[in-house]
């Protein structure tokens, strides 16, 4: 065999090998997407939604947990977005570098990399013990937001970076202070792809069970929660409270349960999508 | 005094005005008409000695062109003028650099005001992606202007100045994106005028540009010079001999030669700047 026709059998064997890796990962997802709803779409009905958590599989709902879901999502929203987007312009417009400045750069990095178990310890020491807020959904989603604040700070951070800086120039030059800049021109030049990232965080966040857990997320709640005080369940608990009894109703509820958790979390990721591309199509440097 | 033979008008109605410096004071230059003036000028990045012992003058309602090869420091130079530096990690500045006789780099003087009388047009035009009356109207807007009437006088005056007006006058939702280059390139322009600056630099504002979009910008900087002190950096030569009426010639960071446009180019003194006119190098 010539080279020239040795080359071509690698090309076309690389190809083969990258298009069964691609395929790897999607089989696998749709042999667990189908499956769950063979098992959980006869289940789905409006009372699943509405109902209470009961010791009967067939009465048993999910509206404790969604509200509750619902609930963290906004609240981990509101503590994480205006924390984490602050650290990340004053980390990459105003931080002078200084080693302390590489320190706590190098450990916010290193804070993304930390299991979310580590977080729920952490919630449970502070948010628990000293602070005394309980199994509240304001320990939940303080804990939470500890756990994607590193992600919102990097996204918003890499963003900003994105945006050129003939940009900034023009606005300096017509004698705008540096916070003007950053409010009039670099913030709106980036936002949504800032938002991207924050959504897929928040997309993150609502799918965690473990830190919840920890900080006594687990408890039966059988009522839905009206202030930030109160204590909550949320989808992934349930789903995991319902997997672990033996009746097998309860595994049908847990199906029903994880298709209503997949549809919240693809259409946020839908939204970020959505966003990027409409960001794409109007920002051309 | 120079004994020049000056071949048009504008050369002869500057007669009186001209630029001193500690080693080409050849010229005389009365007091009052000195708008900008750098005093030994040195500048660094990090330990790269980027401009050495500056010195020059520039009178009002002139047109200053620096000529000279890629990383001499002509953009460096210029962007002193409105501080455009201090952003940059590492740049250090020693010497003095005075707009109306007041050193710009004294520690009391407000870094957005400057700007505001220093103007600056960059060589990639830069429009903000927003509309072209929002463009022209941002620099009152940061400065808290925003009655509407006000506006729009201003911004239909300043893009009469660049002679963009006909062009847009019934598409200034447009966004400013979306026009050519050279349009875009008078709406930058025309957004430095509004905030009525003093000074105008112009770091190589036509080198993207295609030819009748900087033949047109040529002629407005001549009409500009009428109002505005202008300072321009440019790579082609006879653009420099075209609309300045000074030239200053940099090479490795030292001003090597500075005179009236029409001397530099017709008997420059020194010989790297007839070797770089005359396109030996560069």
């Amino acid at each position: 065999m010539n080279n020239g026709a040795k080359n071509k059998l690698k090309d076309r064997m690389f190809s083969y090998f990258g298009i069964i890796s691609t395929l790897f990962g999607l089989i696998i997802l749709a042999i667990f997407l189908i499956n769950i709803l063979v098992d959980g779409v006869s289940r789905l009905n409006l009372s699943f939604l509405t109902n209470l958590p009961s010791r009967f599989p067939g009465k048993s709902g999910i509206l404790t947990a969604w509200t509750g879901t619902l609930w963290i999502l906004v609240l981990t929203a509101a503590f994480a977005i205006p924390i984490g987007m602050a650290a990340g312009i004053y980390l990459e417009e105003y931080g002078k570098k200084t080693r302390l400045f590489n320190f706590l750069e190098i450990n916010i990095a290193n804070l993304a990399g930390v299991p979310s178990i580590i977080y729920g310890i952490l919630g449970l020491e502070i948010f628990v013990r000293m602070l005394k807020l309980g199994g509240s959904l304001l320990t939940g989603s303080f804990t939470l937001a500890l756990l994607i604040l590193p992600v919102i700070i990097v996204v918003t951070r890499e963003s900003i970076r994105a945006v050129p800086q003939s940009l900034r120039d023009a606005s300096y030059a017509l004698g705008a202070s540096k916070w003007q800049t950053i409010r009039n021109q670099v913030l709106p030049a980036c936002m949504s792809n800032i938002f991207t990232g924050i959504i897929l965080a928040l997309a993150r966040a609502i799918g965690e069970t473990a830190p919840l857990i920890v900080i006594g997320a687990l408890a039966y709640v059988p009522f839905v929660a009206k202030s930030p005080m109160d204590e909550f369940t949320v989808l992934p608990i349930q789903i995991f409270n319902w997997i672990s009894r033996p009746q097998h109703g309860f595994v049908v509820n847990a199906a029903a349960a994880i298709i209503i958790l997949l549809l919240i979390t693809f259409m946020m990721n839908g939204v970020s999508i959505y966003l990027r591309n409409r960001w794409q199509k109007k920002m051309k440097w | 005094m120079l004994e020049m033979i000056y071949t048009n008008e504008v050369m002869e109605s500057q007669k009186e005005t001209g630029i001193e410096t500690k080693s080409f004071a050849e010229v005389d230059v009365s007091g009052n008409n000195r708008k900008l003036i750098a005093k030994d000028v040195n500048a660094f990045y990090g330990d790269m000695h980027a401009l050495k012992d500056i010195s020059m003058t520039f009178p009002e309602n002139s047109v200053t062109a620096f000529i000279g090869p890629s990383g001499c420091g002509k953009s460096t130079f210029i962007r002193l003028f409105n501080r455009m530096n201090d952003y940059i990690e590492g740049f250090r500045m020693e010497g003095e650099i005075l707009l109306d006789h007041v050193d710009i780099y004294n520690s009391k003087i407000n870094i957005e005001k400057l700007r505001k009388d220093v103007g600056m047009v960059f060589q990639k035009p830069n429009p903000f992606p927003k509309s072209i009356f929002e463009n022209v109207a941002y620099g009152l807007r940061i400065q808290g202007i925003n009655n509407k009437s006000y506006l729009q006088d201003k911004v239909e005056h300043t893009l009469k100045q660049v002679a963009l007006w006909d062009e847009v006058k019934d598409d200034l939702k447009k966004n400013a994106m979306a026009l050519s280059g050279g349009q875009q390139q008078r709406v930058c322009i025309a957004r430095t005028l509004a905030v009525e600056p003093k000074v105008i630099l112009m770091d190589e504002p036509t080198s993207a540009l295609d030819p009748i979009s900087t033949s047109r910008i040529e002629n407005l900087i001549f009409e500009l010079r009428e109002e505005y002190t202008i300072v321009i950096v440019t790579h082609n030569l006879q653009q420099a001999g075209r609309i300045s009426d000074f030239t200053a010639f940099f090479y490795l960071g030292e001003l090597i030669e500075l005179g009236r446009t029409h001397d530099i180019f017709t008997h420059p003194k020194n010989k790297r700047t007839e070797n770089y006119i005359t396109g030996r190098f560069g």
